[in-house]
């Protein structure tokens, strides 16, 4: 095979894993705080894309700036859907968990087939049509772009839990949430806030990629598997697992795309979570059995 | 409550006489999502584990017998029971990676909806299969394809397959398996400490259902005649298979019949309502809102729900 | 009489906390053996080294002569050893019968058969007249029989009970020792572990006692109470008082 076309996939891979990153880091962040699993995250993500999409074409914004304010916008959406739902299931058995979030993508992913339609879209930029080429290799401008600004993402939000004082307080009530209660956290604000980044995290995810990922409303499961597919993989409610897992899981892909064929490349992540549940099923970086 | 069985299932036999036409075929998916939700409800309700990938078994036992029966000429009187095996099969790997090491029960759930998704995947990129677009039987109306001139035998079939994963859920319910189950569903450890082997159980659970929802996709497949990927093997469908369950009471044997007689017809005339207006998503938000509310307001379910109502307007 | 329950040189550790050292204990057939200790002496994770909920990282465990070591509790459970929790964790959603018929079925598998046994079972922890109510609306008391009838119904010949009297009144702590010792003359071999000293010097032959993992004491209850390195043990810590009644 020639080397060049899996020195390209390879970076392809790199380069769409910071996405994958960041989307599984507010999968996780999510549920390392409150134990429950957002089964509308991928619908989240298509709600941040719909958005650049609105802010492209009536503000003419650029993806690349509006993801600023989807993020925002997301953190809303995450609040309230914490506030007004998950809040009230916190302390439920799992399975009802599962079906309130089930509940929520529905709603998502069907109020977006009603007032986008099913057809793909894309949302214009000029980085798209521009490339770098590193000898042999190129890199399109738009995709290294997302890479740059999903990684400085997740960094900025690594050090905004392990640096500030809100961020402390998330982690205490992921650690503990009796002990965080103790010592005089609003554990219900900190859950609020929390949900609320794991959503601005996966809603600018989406609004960084929606410049060169045609997307419809339905991709919104394909994107919450692929989620879940990660963090199991990186070990559930670890944010260095999530990191790293995305961006083995999309190098990986992106391998796959070009060994097997381009729309059989889920099956090689998933194949990857077979071999982790097999033989580590605390995930990559999971300190416990879960 | 034996004889009330009875005369309802009397009544239901004599139905068909007095339906029209286009009664009937909504009795016939009334009956067929009822028998899914029953099937569901085996794994899902009596041993708390909770799929979201039920879809998958349909779509797996669907494709089975229409193959079988257009490359091999095996009818689907037969390949039914194929169909049911290699779902079962499917049901197998399922459980065997989601309820080993006592892994969290979220884990058996994201593995239900993800190999429902490579189902999906698989099938949309294979030739045999017919790809994305799907695979088409043709309309013979030989009852050995299982096919017939009239909807009425499709009546008969439907309510024959609710009663038989009824009683097998019954049986189920009456024995050591039960018990098992409910305690499983209950607290693992504890069950654990009184000799239960919950890995066991909840396999033996997970291969039932997923034979009996395999057997319902040859019903699937030659009553309606089309097979898509996006559709047999897609999370929506899988939720409607939950929701009747969950609506109904799930982990109680008239839950799922409750849930369909409820959700199926609402669900039939919605979609015909607002799809020819042209509104595709809005029966499935209004099913999202629907899950919402069960778990905020009626997390048990109807039937349970009527009971006790049933109970207290006895003893005032 | 045959040594039942074996451990030998059992370790455990949890990250940095050595939880069980070296923990070497036997129980003979037909005993009643306590073992107490302040908190966070390993008691409770001795039970779960014991009924296979854990598994040592270190030592032997063996049950009349075979290794237990790797195999889990239901297999355990099989082999006849049962448990309490400390927490009693009743399936609450089940009626208190059904509740019982799940500990009955390990060796009636029939129902009708389980549920006879269960009968008999509830009839003799005095739970008969609230076998149709569902477990979630027993009080603790009641809900702690219910632990205990669970375990006694799967037949045990070892059963491990991980402090069965807590949070009790003094009559029905009173009642309670005295079933135990009625199951115990049945030919129940019981392991307890225990705070409420009067309850361990009343119904236990012999007294094991932890600290930091370690067994420190053993013998007849009255010798090891006036042990000094037992007073020591407790001294300072919450259940002195305890320790003295």
């Amino acid at each position: 095979m020639d080397p060049t076309l899996i020195g390209q996939a390879l970076l392809n891979g790199i380069l769409f894993g910071g996405v994958y990153s960041l989307m599984a880091v507010g999968l996780s962040l999510i549920f390392g705080v409150m134990r429950v699993v957002n089964f509308a995250h991928g619908d989240m993500m298509v709600w941040g894309m719909y958005l650049a999409l609105v802010l492209a074409e009536r503000a003419r914004l650029d993806p690349y700036l509006g993801f600023v304010l989807c993020a925002g916008l997301l953190f809303l959406l995450g609040a309230v859907v914490q506030r007004v739902l998950v809040d009230r299931v916190v302390d439920s058995a799992h399975e009802m968990q599962i079906l309130l979030m089930l509940g929520v993508a529905l709603v998502l992913e069907n109020t977006a087939l009603v007032i986008f339609g099913p057809d793909p879209q894309r949302v214009a930029s000029p980085l798209t049509t521009a490339t770098i080429w590193l000898g042999p290799l190129f890199v399109d401008v738009a995709r290294l772009t997302t890479f740059v600004v999903a990684i400085a993402l997740t960094i900025a939000l690594y050090l905004f839990l392990a640096r500030t004082r809100p961020g402390q307080m998330i982690r205490a009530a992921a650690d503990n949430t009796y002990g965080a209660l103790v010592v005089g956290v609003n554990v219900p604000r900190v859950y609020m806030v929390a949900f609320g980044i794991g959503a601005a995290c996966v809603g600018a995810a989406g609004a960084l990629v929606s410049a060169f990922l045609p997307f419809q409303p339905a991709s919104g499961l394909s994107a919450s598997v692929t989620s879940f597919n990660i963090v199991i993989i990186g070990g559930m409610g670890s944010l260095l697992g999530a990191f790293c897992g995305g961006l083995a899981v999309s190098i990986a892909e992106s391998l796959g795309a070009v060994f097997l064929s381009p729309s059989l490349k889920e099956l090689v992540s998933f194949s990857l979570l077979v071999l982790i549940l097999l033989f580590r099923p605390a995930g990559l970086f999971g300190r416990r059995t879960p | 409550m034996r004889w009330a069985g009875l005369v309802l299932v009397a009544l239901l036999l004599a139905l068909p006489a007095i339906l029209s036409s286009y009664a009937i075929t909504i009795f016939i998916v009334i009956f067929f999502y009822a028998f899914l939700g029953q099937a569901w409800n085996i794994v899902g309700g009596y041993a708390g584990q909770l799929s979201i990938g039920h879809a998958a078994f349909v779509g797996v036992g669907a494709y089975t017998a229409a193959i079988l029966a257009r490359d091999t000429g095996l009818t689907p009187w037969v390949g039914m029971f194929v169909g049911g095996a290699c779902a079962a099969a499917l049901g197998t790997v399922i459980g065997y990676l989601g309820f080993r090491f006592g892994l969290r029960g979220f884990y058996f759930a994201l593995l239900t909806v993800a190999f429902a998704e490579i189902a999906r995947i698989v099938t949309a990129n294979l030739e045999a299969t017919g790809g994305a677009l799907g695979l088409y039987i043709t309309f013979t109306g030989d009852p050995r394809q299982f096919q017939f001139s009239s909807n009425l035998p499709h009546y008969y079939i439907a309510l024959a397959l609710m009663l038989v994963a009824t009683g097998v859920a019954g049986g189920i319910e009456r024995r050591r398996l039960g018990a098992y189950l409910a305690a499983i569903r209950d607290d693992e450890a504890a069950s654990e400490a009184l000799g239960v082997n919950s890995f066991r159980y909840k396999m033996i659970a997970i291969v039932i259902s997923a034979f009996l929802t395999g057997m319902g996709g040859t019903f699937y497949a030659f009553y309606f005649l089309s097979l898509q990927p996006n559709t047999v093997f897609g999370v929506p469908f899988s939720v409607e298979i939950a929701l009747r369950a969950i609506v109904g009471g799930s982990g109680t044997l008239l839950g799922p019949i409750l849930g369909s007689f409820l959700l199926t017809p609402l669900a039939e005339f919605s979609r015909a309502y607002f799809a020819t207006g042209g509104w595709t998503g809005v029966h499935l938000i209004a099913y999202g809102l629907l899950l919402i509310v069960v778990v905020l307001f009626l997390p048990q379910g109807v039937y349970p729900y009527l009971r006790r109502l049933v109970g207290e307007g006895q003893r005032s | 009489m045959a040594a039942l329950l074996e451990v030998e040189q059992v370790s455990k550790r949890f990250g940095g906390l050595q939880a069980v050292k070296e923990l070497s204990l036997t129980v003979t057939e037909g005993e009643i053996v306590a073992l107490i200790g302040p908190n966070g002496a390993g008691k409770t994770t001795a039970f779960a080294l014991i009924s296979g909920f854990l598994h040592p990282d270190a030592g032997q465990i063996r049950f009349r002569g075979q290794s237990t070591v790797g195999r889990t509790p239901h297999q355990l459970c099989a082999l006849g050893i049962a448990r309490t929790f400390q927490i009693v964790r009743p399936f609450l959603r089940l009626t208190v019968m059904r509740n019982v018929v799940v500990g009955a079925l390990l060796r009636h598998p029939h129902v009708p058969t389980a549920t006879a046994r269960a009968e008999a079972v509830l009839e003799e922890v005095g739970l008969a007249a609230k076998r149709d109510q569902p477990a979630s609306r027993l009080t603790l008391a009641d809900r702690k029989r219910l632990e205990l009838a669970r375990a006694l119904a799967t037949e045990p010949a070892l059963l491990l009970l991980d402090e069965v009297m807590a949070g009790l009144n003094p009559i029905e702590t009173e009642r309670l020792v005295e079933l135990i010792r009625a199951i115990n003359r049945r030919g129940v071999t019981m392991l307890l572990i225990e705070h409420v000293m009067r309850a361990v010097m009343a119904i236990s032959q012999r007294v094991v006692v932890l600290s930091g993992g370690q067994q420190i004491a053993e013998g007849p209850p009255a010798r090891v109470s006036c042990d000094p390195r037992v007073i020591e043990a407790y001294l300072g810590d919450e259940h002195v008082g305890a320790a003295q009644g």
